[in-house]
């Protein structure tokens, strides 16, 4: 039942404290499993599940719902490459076969050594900068067929440090300072309006 | 620098022009996204200004700068706020930063480069509104985004700007930065608000239409866009009259446009609404500077990968809500792409057609099953092994979609009349009708292009099925 470091049971807690109700935690908690794991495991599903108050299934209900959940190990870096419409008007298509031919994948699968995932993605709010591709959901833009080969030596040198692994998305957490935090409050005990509204005027207005 | 010592790259794109600068009136900066900047620059005045009025004059001062939804579907905002029904209480607001419309870059760059100024938009509306807890939901694919909005949250909590008794007042509110998973339906709003509860991100059925109405936890909830937000400290720093004198009565203010494909220069554009056209964006010298290699336009797509395709011959429509309904399309999400003459028109409606049936949630059959029959069908033309029953079969399912004349462009050249936005649809959400809209327009305006494809093929031998009781 233990899945999450003491360090990370403790961020989980403040994280469910932030919502009116914890079933609401379920999407950082499960982030934040994928970020101390790299994967979404069993285990952690059926722990976010008891800290939440909800079954696993629940769990893996929500989770098996998005995409950037992987519920199986996968390689040290994702590279998603857009195929939608700007990035596929730019080159899209020649910029996936390159990269399953450089990394002798296809996509959708992951480098023998564990170091690569490739897939092919959907866009990613990056039209203008066409054709791009994302690793561990950061951006490149404009990649040639070089610029990946460079990027993959980047990746592949042990040196590297410049990307974090996959997992791993924000790295400022956000912080509320307990004495400037209002709290959550459960929706069924708050029936009045909040102190600034006068509710007399606000029906009339 | 993020605490971990990585830096992070500035995401590119903008390009300045001598257009009025609302949004992105800080992007020159290197530092824009830090508080010091913000502050210097006219940060929070908005708010306090906000503050020393009551909320019902924050709320009319919205409405009267009639601030148009920058979303997709560009309902007033102030209109919107006015849905919360009287004496319902808790209030809360998300705000929609799950920016995933194909051609679509605005406000991932509003949340990178200019976090501060998103987050007093947020504070004004729940002063405004009486709203007792925001969420900030921005896309889960965004890293650099939930970076520079959690060091934005942190600083401003830090200032006072943010939590308990916000700048000596009595206005209290927590914002909450929340991200998602990766599953563009969750853009719509009632689909963002089953995310944000924990569940499957599945559009609810509906009415009611507004969840300020029924929204986060039953009760009364206010969506807004990132762009929409952003755009409050501005108009209550400088008055709704202000902005109003900005673009037309109907389409005030400025619009970020980001537009793709192949022209000349590519980019994210703050234009004057209402009155800039389709011409000054793609060929105007400060702006794209035209088609690349100074070749033909073919077809653009005026509003994200959900709105029907234009030609040549809408160039001079103004992004006007009202003039572009009428000509067969929507100005959705403010996003352009352009093909050339070069493009392979089947083959580029399918890179959008099978966008939507990947990202169909499979609550409605129709979108479902219908979008994953169309990316079928659309793939085996592509892949030249497609027959002219093909042709016929795509609109048929198309149908079962979004049943009627579905909208389109005039072309003088092909002889064809506008039909205009929008269609009717037999799904809870945009996502079905959205798979068809680019087969639809891509046949409908080069139908001999996907002739072409299939000349030669003969039909397969289609076995008739009866079922009997």
């Amino acid at each position: 039942m233990t899945f999450f470091t003491e360090e990370n049971l403790e961020l989980a807690h403040e994280i469910i404290g932030r919502y009116p109700k914890q079933r609401s935690a379920m999407i950082p908690l499960l982030h934040l499993a994928q970020e101390q794991a790299g994967w979404v495991t069993e285990e952690a599903m059926k722990q976010i599940g008891g800290l939440i108050g909800t079954s696993s299934a629940e769990v893996l209900g929500t989770c098996s719902f998005y995409e950037m959940f992987k519920r199986h190990e996968v390689g040290r870096y994702v590279v998603n490459i857009c195929t939608t419409m700007s990035c596929a008007l730019m080159g899209a298509e020649e910029l996936l076969e390159h990269a399953e031919t450089r990394l002798g994948i296809k996509a959708g699968s992951t480098t023998s050594d564990g170091l690569f995932t490739l897939e092919g993605a959907e866009c990613q709010a990056a039209c203008t900068e066409a054709p791009c591709l994302q690793v561990n959901y950061r951006h490149k833009y404009r990649v040639t067929l070089s610029d990946f080969d460079h990027l993959i030596d980047e990746l592949a040198d042990p040196k590297n440090e410049g990307t974090p692994r996959h997992g791993v998305l924000a790295q400022i957490r956000q912080h509320i300072p307990t004495e400037r935090s209002v709290g959550a409050m459960h929706p069924e005990s708050v029936n009045a309006p909040p102190v600034w509204i006068e509710e007399q005027k606000e029906a009339n207005s | 620098m993020t605490e971990r010592g990585i830096p992070i790259p500035h995401a590119p794109g903008f390009i300045a022009n001598k257009t009025p600068r609302i949004v992105t009136s800080r992007f020159d900066y290197e530092d824009s996204f830090t508080i010091a900047r913000y502050e210097e620059t006219g940060g929070y005045q908005g708010l306090r200004t906000a503050l020393s009025r009551t909320p019902e004059a924050v709320h009319g001062e919205v409405r009267d700068a009639s601030l148009l939804g920058r979303g997709g579907a560009g309902f007033p905002a102030g209109v919107k706020w006015g849905f919360c029904p009287p004496g319902v209480w808790p209030r809360y607001l998300v705000v929609n930063g799950d920016e995933s419309e194909p051609g679509t870059y605005k406000d991932r760059l509003l949340m990178e480069l200019d976090p501060h100024q998103l987050i007093e938009g947020c504070l004004i509306a729940c002063y405004a509104i009486g709203l007792s807890q925001c969420f900030l939901y921005v896309r889960g694919e965004m890293a650099v985004a939930q970076e520079r909005i959690a060091q934005a949250l942190n600083e401003a909590y830090e200032a006072g700007y943010i939590g308990k008794n916000i700048l000596g007042t009595e206005f209290s509110v927590d914002i909450v930065l929340h991200w998602g998973a990766g599953a563009y339906v969750v853009g719509e709003e009632t689909a963002l608000i089953e995310s944000l509860e924990g569940n499957r991100g599945m559009p609810r059925l509906k009415p009611p239409y507004f969840p300020a109405s029924i929204g986060l936890y039953g009760q009364p909830t206010i969506v807004n866009n990132v762009e929409t937000l952003s755009n409050l400290p501005w108009i209550l720093s400088n008055g709704f009259e202000a902005f109003k004198a900005i673009g037309t009565e109907t389409s005030p203010g400025t619009r970020m446009v980001a537009v793709s494909g192949h022209v000349k220069r590519p980019g994210v554009y703050e234009i004057v609404n209402g009155t800039t056209t389709f011409r000054d964006l793609i060929y105007g010298e400060t702006m794209c500077g035209g088609i690349r290699n100074d070749a033909a336009l073919k077809a653009f797509v005026p509003g994200g990968g959900s709105a029907p395709w234009f030609t040549a011959d809408q160039l001079d429509l103004p992004f006007e809500a009202s003039q572009v309904g009428p000509e067969g399309s929507m100005l959705g999400s403010g996003a352009i792409m352009v093909m050339d003459e070069t493009t392979d028109i089947p083959a580029a409606a399918l890179t959008l057609t099978k966008f939507y049936a990947h990202e169909s949630c499979g609550k409605c059959v129709p979108c479902r099953e219908g979008g994953t029959w169309l990316e079928q069908i659309m793939r085996r033309i592509v892949n030249g092994s497609g027959t002219k029953r093909d042709l016929d079969l795509l609109i048929e399912v198309g149908e079962t979609i979004c049943p009627g004349d579905f909208p389109h462009a005039s072309n003088k050249e092909k002889g064809l009349s506008a039909v205009p936005f929008p269609y009717k649809m037999t799904t809870i959400c945009f996502v079905g009708p959205s798979a068809f809209a680019p087969v639809h327009s891509a046949l409908t305006l080069f139908k001999e292009e996907f002739e072409a494809k299939v000349a030669g093929n003969s039909d397969r031998n289609y076995v008739e099925v009866t079922i009997s009781a």
